[in-house]
């Protein structure tokens, strides 16, 4: 309990340097979010229809996402110097694997009966890709984003170790100094972003279900 | 009552309203890669407008290709494919199969749409007004028998058989000139399918539509078919009316595949109407059969029945392995077995049988 209202004192002393760092931090994840969704979306897509070169793909990116998130951070150190920049193309890549990933499983498992009856019927490529396969394959590519996007946010974290600002600083600042509250001052918003996402993709899909599924 | 008019012209888009049509093939072949043979080969055809023809033939003959390359979900290596006048493959691909009905086995409905938008599919990709749709979706299911307040639900709330008529209701939504069917009722119950197929040949007889369908079921193909086309190994052998196919069989296969020496089934497969025709037609020969046929004890009844058909007499000797004269038996016998046996209780065969 002592350690929370620590931690609490110190946010109402640091609240303009808490809500900045908060802002940095979602600004961070929703930007590598963006642009991992404009990769992993298109690409899933792309080689969901092409089956030979659809497993290599997926190895490559999957290999981002077995290289610790903080091992990419400092390999991409040398390339990207500090700050923002690295950080964000580091995260991005963390997030890509598990969109595309989504992508191409969702697409692969819409019934092909359905996918050949609707192109039977008259429906063009993109026809039925945004009327029917996208649609079928929601739930699976929403799982696929809700995955990459708890990922991200808890990962943001580590990009205070390359200057990349965020909630992170108050971890690493906390950890310099031995001090559980501050460490907590970060741990705890973040958890509860994460939290937040989850809630808020789970109730997206559910909405999203309807009575058809 | 008033039938749901659905065959007033109704201008499609820009393109003249499709009245039915011929499909000819001619010389089509598919070689699928890895397949030793072609899955259809050389096959050539004519199926007249309103026509409801059935492509016959057990799984892995070809027919379910030669449907797809109708509709170009497969194209054909060598031949060529006409609907009405027009040579499939001078169209755009997409054009060509918005006037083509297609109704599948396991329905094919898209889950994520409710019945509306299900039946709208085609209507919608031909641009029709919003309010022309609502009226054609809402003839189109009391043509087959259901509710228009199934037009709000998903597919998923409603049976097999209900699934089955919203996927003919589709394929007919924008008033095809012809329907491909491709074991459109193989899903479904026994009874449903009896259902089902009684209500398509209703259907076929109201619009008139050019129906080819892919089945594997015989009874099925002779039930619905004014024509049959018969495939084995991607081969057509055989293609004639049903009573021309069980009369006059055009190989071993089509003997086996029809059952021609399977008197019940032989029976099964023919129409009251078809046999007054055949009647008409021929006049009655006589066959040279002995006077009285001979039949085992452990023979079963329906082969008893078979042989007392084909039989000149009106009884059958019932001899035993040792030659032994057991009795005869009659029409008399076997009626009076299945009336009076089915209300007191099954009992052995033999024991039923008369001894003189």
């Amino acid at each position: 309990m002592e350690i929370l209202q620590a931690a609490f004192q110190y946010f109402l002393k640091n609240q303009s340097a808490f809500w900045h760092a908060t802002r940095q931090h979602l600004v961070l994840s929703s930007a590598a979010m963006s642009i991992s969704l404009l990769i992993g979306l298109p690409v899933g897509v792309w080689v969901a229809h092409r089956e030979k070169i659809a497993q290599t793909t997926i190895n490559i990116f999957n290999v981002f996402r077995v290289i610790p998130s903080l091992a990419v951070l400092f390999l991409a150190l040398p390339y990207l110097g500090l700050g923002f920049t690295p950080s964000l193309v580091a995260l991005s890549f963390l997030a890509v694997a598990p969109i595309l990933i989504n992508t191409y499983a969702g697409l692969r498992g819409v019934d092909r009966a359905i996918i050949e009856a609707a192109s039977g019927m008259g429906m063009s490529a993109s026809q039925v890709l945004f009327q029917i396969e996208i649609p079928l394959a929601a739930p699976a590519i929403v799982t696929g984003i809700r995955i990459a996007a708890v990922e991200v946010i808890s990962s943001a974290t580590l990009a205070s170790f390359i200057g990349g600002g965020g909630l992170g600083d108050f971890i690493t600042r906390g950890f310099a100094l031995y001090d559980v509250p501050i460490m907590l001052v970060g741990a705890l918003p973040v958890a509860l972003l994460a939290l937040l996402s989850e809630a808020f993709w789970t109730l997206f899909l559910r909405l999203y279900r309807k009575p058809g599924h | 009552m008033e039938e749901p008019v659905l065959t007033t012209p109704q201008p499609i888009h820009d393109n003249e309203k499709i009245p039915s049509a011929e499909i000819v093939c001619e010389g089509v072949t598919k070689h699928f890669p890895g397949g030793a043979k072609p899955a259809v080969d050389h096959v050539s055809f004519r199926v007249a407008a309103g026509d409801l023809v059935a492509l016959l033939g057990p799984s892995g003959c070809g027919k379910t290709t030669l449907l797809k390359m109708i509709n170009r979900l497969y194209e054909p290596d060598e031949g060529r494919i006409w609907i009405g006048k027009q040579e499939i493959h001078t169209l755009p691909v997409n054009q060509l199969r918005r006037q083509i009905g297609y109704a599948i086995q396991q329905v094919g409905l898209f889950p994520h749409m409710t019945i509306r938008k299900n039946i709208a599919v085609v209507p919608r990709l031909l641009g029709w007004s919003r309010e022309k749709i609502e009226q054609r979706s809402q003839d189109l299911l009391e043509l087959v028998g259901l509710p228009a307040s199934y037009l709000t639900r998903y597919p998923r709330q409603l049976s097999g058989g209900e699934q089955q008529r919203i996927g003919l209701a589709r394929a007919l939504a924008a008033d095809p000139a012809i329907l491909l069917m491709d074991e459109p009722f193989a899903a479904v119950d026994a009874i449903n399918r009896e259902r089902l197929q009684g209500e398509l040949l209703e259907i076929h007889r109201k619009l008139h539509k050019t129906i080819l369908f892919v089945t594997h079921d015989v009874e099925e193909a002779f039930h619905l078919a004014d024509k049959i086309i018969i495939l084995q190994a991607g081969k057509l052998v055989q293609h004639g009316t049903p009573l021309e196919i069980i009369m006059q069989p055009q190989n071993a296969f089509v003997e086996e595949l029809t059952g021609a020496n399977n008197m019940l089934r032989r029976l099964s497969l023919f129409t009251v109407q078809s046999a007054l025709e055949a009647r008409r037609n021929s006049p009655a020969q006589s066959r040279p059969f002995p006077e009285q046929a001979v039949i085992r004890p452990e023979d079963d009844l329906r082969s008893a029945l078979a042989q007392l058909l084909e039989s000149s007499g009106d009884a059958l000797q019932v001899i035993n392995a040792s030659e032994e004269l057991l009795g005869e038996l009659k029409f008399e016998d076997l009626r009076a077995l299945l009336v009076e046996g089915a209300s007191r209780n099954q009992q052995p065969e033999q024991d039923e049988l008369p001894h003189h």
